[in-house]
């Protein structure tokens, strides 16, 4: 079965994330002169020895940008050209933008953020995604005839590919003839890896009590090179920015390791962070419903605790 | 103007949900709420209505009869009226046959501008406000924080990774869909919950929008078949009572050791 992946970049720079897509496709493909790899806005040269015989490139100034519309387009052409019989993308804030608009331009069946592919070798039946935050999983199948399109949730797909002729390809693509014009992308706060995608994430809670105690957290991370994140209660309390919020009206992570660190567990946060692999919890309150997901806990004040942490993974990493 | 806002239906975030001893379905025990991000929708579509000085809200929901609960609840927080369209046949849709029959009814309603919240708390898709942009050949912006609209043109933001954030210009007619820092939705009113009782909510089947249950059904290309419980994970372990030195030195050494993940 033939797989386009959708493999993104930003300033240039091709995500880390995409090699999981690229993984995922080998499921599917089973070799890679079955895999193509299309990358928008930036030379493809950075895919060698990644896996894929094929690397389509619009590297076109104007596509430089995310633009929805232009990517779609770029995609489509992707599509026809390779003849792809499946696309595969990462459940990231460009992937969840495009996918559904390529699902409808293609007239396809869609599943996205999918936690696993239900596949062999050449065939394709669908995946497991969770649902209502978590509570359920989901196995979805495609149903008829017509292109197979899959967003993988990051951190899902363990394994990595290499290999792969890797042969460019320029496509050309006109810029769509569209009512969306991206004026900037504004630059983050943080060069760490955005909370839905990273590896390792230590969350506050209210109990930090200040946006300024949330520096250590924030030296905490540093140490463990892990993104920062926060309950509800913390941003509500305006101690971090939405952006930062974990939970069901935040942002749902699944990192290989989570550290919670005075949040007390509430159901909201717990949808957006119970599929991480590895859960620490760090509360005074024994009770803290937290710990009923944690794999490792430490009943401590985090004022205590969380330097002590920071000091203790200084000496190791 | 005339601004539609797309509202489905979804548990609250407290409500128990958990398979069926056979998978087939879900039991769910807890309130029926508006979905969330769509009452950022509705507050916003509200807001552009109260700049403008004029126009129409119209609230367009596809689902459960019992959905009109909900579109009532938008009425009353201040929408002029409401559009359900029946999906009976249909319930096992997927988000493309979904965004066909509400595509159909946006057309027929000859909107200028759509909001939707910018995802479902259920099946957290994401899909449908942006396939029913594909399918009338709109701009789509989702997972919007801000929204400034002169004339027919929208300058509008949209947050991605590392608190990066896309800023775009938007010919209307759109589709927004809401985040939540997109605004805060009012309560209704009184007075407001009093009206809206009286606010037309027409009905529509697929075939008052031209499409035909059988063929939509033919073309449905995603379907669940089946639910399933997470896999549980064993009890933590989790150190009390112990120097917080000692507490720590244990975890880091799990995690190094058992876990594997530093």
């Amino acid at each position: 079965m033939k797989v386009l992946v959708f493999v993104e970049q930003r300033d240039g720079k091709i995500k880390t994330s995409s090699r999981e897509a690229i993984a995922a496709a080998h499921q599917i493909a089973g070799s890679s002169a079955n895999v193509a790899a299309l990358v928008v806005g930036t030379p493809g040269d950075g895919l060698k020895d990644a896996g894929v015989d094929t690397i389509f490139t619009v590297n076109k100034p104007e596509f430089k940008l995310f633009n929805v519309m232009n990517y779609t387009a770029a995609a489509q052409k992707a599509v026809e050209e390779f003849k792809a019989e499946a696309v595969i993308g990462m459940a990231s804030p460009m992937g969840r933008e495009l996918f559904p608009r390529l699902a409808a331009r293609l007239n396809g069946g869609l599943i996205t953020d999918v936690t696993s592919l239900q596949a062999s070798s050449g065939s394709f039946k669908g995946g497991t995604k969770p649902m209502y935050a978590g509570k359920v999983l989901a196995q979805v199948e495609f149903k008829g005839s017509g292109i197979k399109l899959v967003t993988v949730r990051p951190n899902s797909i363990q394994t990595t590919v290499s290999g792969g002729a890797g042969n460019v390809v320029e496509l050309a693509v006109a810029t769509a003839d569209s009512k969306l014009k991206t004026l900037e992308v504004k630059k983050g706060s943080s060069d760490k890896p955005d909370l839905t995608e990273a590896a390792r994430i230590i969350s506050g809670g209210r109990s930090l009590g200040s946006a300024d105690n949330f520096k250590i957290i924030n030296e905490c991370a540093d140490a463990l090179n892990a993104t920062v994140g926060a309950s509800r209660a913390a941003v509500d309390a305006g101690y971090a920015g939405h952006s930062m919020q974990v939970g069901q009206t935040g942002k749902t992570v699944s990192p290989q390791l989570y550290v919670a660190c005075g949040i007390s567990g509430a159901i909201q946060h717990m949808a957006g962070m119970r599929t991480s692999k590895v859960i620490v919890a760090i509360n005074s309150d024994p009770e803290a419903p937290i710990f009923s997901v944690a794999d490792y806990g430490i009943v401590a004040d985090l004022f205590e605790a969380v330097p002590i942490l920071t000091k203790k993974l200084k000496e190791i990493l | 103007m005339k601004i539609l806002v797309l509202l489905k239906q979804t548990p609250d975030t407290e409500a128990k949900v958990s398979p069926k001893g056979d998978g087939t379905g879900l039991d769910i025990a807890g309130t029926i709420i508006i979905n969330p991000y769509d009452e950022f929708a509705v507050e916003e579509a509200l807001k552009v209505k109260e700049k403008n000085g004029s126009g129409e809200v119209v609230i367009v929901s596809c689902g459960p009869a019992d959905i009109k609960e909900r579109m009532i609840k938008a009425l009353a927080m201040g929408a002029d009226r409401g559009v359900y369209i029946e999906n009976t046949g249909l319930e096992d849709a997927d988000s493309l046959t979904t965004a066909r029959l509400i595509a159909a009814a946006v057309k027929a309603e000859n909107a200028d501008l759509v909001f939707s919240g910018k995802q479902g708390i259920d099946a957290d898709n994401m899909h449908v406000g942006i396939m029913v942009a594909e399918l009338l050949g709109w701009p789509h912006v989702n997972v919007v924080n801000k929204f400034e609209l002169e004339g027919k043109t929208a300058r509008v933001e949209r947050e991605v990774e590392g608190g990066q954030v896309e800023v775009y210009q938007v010919e209307l007619p759109a589709v927004i869909g809401a985040n939540k820092s997109l605004n805060t939705p009012r309560f209704a009113s009184l007075p407001g919950i009093m009206k809206a009782k009286k606010k037309p909510l027409d009905v529509k089947k697929p075939s008052d929008l031209g499409l035909d249950i059988g063929q939509l059904k033919s073309e449905i290309k995603a379907q669940v078949v089946s639910y399933n419980k997470p896999p549980q994970k064993p009890a933590g372990k989790v150190f009390k009572g112990e120097s917080v030195e000692e507490m720590v030195s244990k975890v880091v050494k799990l995690l190094r050791e058992e876990a594997k993940v530093i």
